[in-house]
C-alpha cells in the first residue's frame, strides 16, 4: 500500500512540492479526448487561431481539474478524498509553456462528523503568471484506522467549511 | 464594480424568476462509467494513485474500483456524433436559455465550484439536471452591464444517489459601446 498522509501531519502555512510539466500539443489533446471534449480548440491550431484568436489550442477545463486532481492526490496518497474545488480561470495553457502547480495549506479542521479536512490553495502557474488558481478541500485520516472513503450520508458533509 | 441601477436593462422576466430552484435538462449519460476513459484520463495527467490503477488497492479503500471525482462531467457529456441528431448538444442549456431571455449577448463563467459526494463508480449510469439558483440585479464591470447567475448541475446515479454538483457563477452583459 502507498504511503498516506494523516490529517495530524499537516499544518497551515505547509507547502506543497512543486509540479513542473511541460505543456505539447500532445498533452493538450490527450486531455480533451480523454475528458470527451470535442471542442475544436483543443485540438484544431487552425480554428484556435483564427476563430478563438488564441496563439494555439489550449487545456480544456475538465482536463486541467484532473491534473489539480493528480497534483493534490499524489501528496495525500490514494486516502486523501477530494470533497470540494473552486476554480478561477484567468488565462490559457498552451503547448510550449512549462506549467508549475503550488500549494499552501491554508486551514486544517476537523467537522462534526469526526471527517479530518486540510483546505489548500493550488495555483497553476506559466512563468509569473497564475493562470489558474484551485481553492481545495480534501479530507485526510485522523489516524491509522480511519478511511474518508468510508463515509457516507450524515458522515460526509463536503460543502461545509471554508474552502470555495 | 458599481451597483449603479441602469435602465438599459430589461426586467428580469417573470417565468425566468419562476424557474429558480426548479430542476430543468434532466437527461442520462449515453453509456455506462467505464474503466478505459479512467485509464485515458488517468495517463493524461500521467496520474499514478493506485486507487485507479491497482484493484487491491480499490477493493480496501472504496469496495471496489471508482472513477477519479474531478471526472464527474465526463461521463453526460454527449458524444460528437449519434445517430438522427442534426445538431450538436450544447452543455449547460440554461446559461444558454439566460442569455437570450435576459437579452445579454456575451457571457462568461467566472467562477466554477465542484462539490463530490458518493463516488463513481464502475457500471453507473450518470445523469445530470440543471437548476437556477440565483440572477442577480444589475451590475457593472469592466466586461459590461448585465447580471450574475448562479446555475448548478446535479449529478446522480442510477439510485438516485448525489455524486456531486458542479455549480458555476456566470456574468453575462453587453459591451460597453466603443
Amino acid at each position: 500500500m502507498t504511503a498516506r498522509l494523516l490529517h495530524g501531519d499537516v499544518a497551515v502555512g505547509d507547502t506543497l512540492p512543486e509540479l513542473g510539466v511541460d505543456v505539447t500539443a500532445t498533452t493538450v489533446v490527450l486531455g480533451a479526448l480523454a475528458s470527451r471534449d470535442w471542442r475544436p480548440m483543443h485540438h484544431d491550431k487552425d480554428f484556435a487561431v483564427k476563430r478563438n484568436g488564441t496563439k494555439d489550442i489550449f487545456l480544456n477545463t475538465p482536463n486541467q481539474a484532473a491534473w489539480f486532481e493528480r497534483y493534490v492526490t499524489d501528496w495525500t496518497g490514494p486516502t486523501g478524498r477530494l470533497g470540494r474545488m473552486t476554480f478561477r480561470m484567468n488565462t490559457s495553457v498552451f503547448p510550449g509553456d512549462h506549467m508549475v502547480f503550488d500549494a499552501t495549506v491554508t486551514g486544517t479542521d476537523v467537522d462534526a462528523a469526526g471527517c479530518g479536512w486540510v483546505d489548500l490553495d493550488v495555483a497553476l502557474m506559466v512563468g509569473d503568471v497564475a493562470t489558474t488558481t484551485c481553492a481545495v478541500r480534501v479530507a485526510l485520516p485522523t489516524h491509522d484506522g480511519d478511511n474518508p472513503w468510508a463515509r457516507s450520508g450524515q458522515g460526509w458533509r463536503p460543502g461545509d467549511g471554508a474552502a470555495g | 464594480m458599481s451597483d449603479t441601477p441602469t435602465t438599459e436593462l430589461a426586467e428580469i422576466p417573470a417565468d425566468v424568476l419562476a424557474r429558480v430552484g426548479q430542476v430543468q435538462y434532466e437527461e442520462e449519460g449515453g453509456f455506462p462509467v467505464e474503466h478505459g476513459y479512467i485509464w485515458s484520463t488517468c495517463a493524461a495527467v500521467e496520474n499514478a494513485n493506485p486507487l485507479f490503477w491497482d484493484d487491491e488497492v480499490a477493493a480496501h479503500l472504496t469496495d471496489g474500483p471508482i472513477a477519479p471525482p474531478t471526472m464527474l462531467s465526463v461521463w453526460f457529456r454527449p458524444h460528437h456524433w449519434s445517430p438522427g441528431r442534426t445538431e450538436p448538444a450544447v452543455p449547460l442549456q440554461a446559461h444558454f436559455d439566460l442569455k437570450d431571455e435576459l437579452e445579454l449577448p456575451e457571457a462568461i463563467i467566472s467562477s466554477n465550484t465542484i462539490t463530490f459526494h458518493d463516488p463513481v463508480r464502475i457500471g453507473d449510469r450518470v445523469r445530470s439536471r440543471q437548476v437556477l439558483r440565483s440572477v442577480s440585479d444589475p451590475k457593472t464591470t469592466k466586461l459590461g452591464r448585465g447580471r450574475f447567475w448562479v446555475i448548478d448541475v446535479e449529478y446522480l446515479n442510477q439510485d438516485d444517489a448525489l455524486l456531486g454538483v458542479e455549480s458555476y457563477t456566470a456574468f453575462g452583459y453587453r459591451r460597453e459601446a466603443s
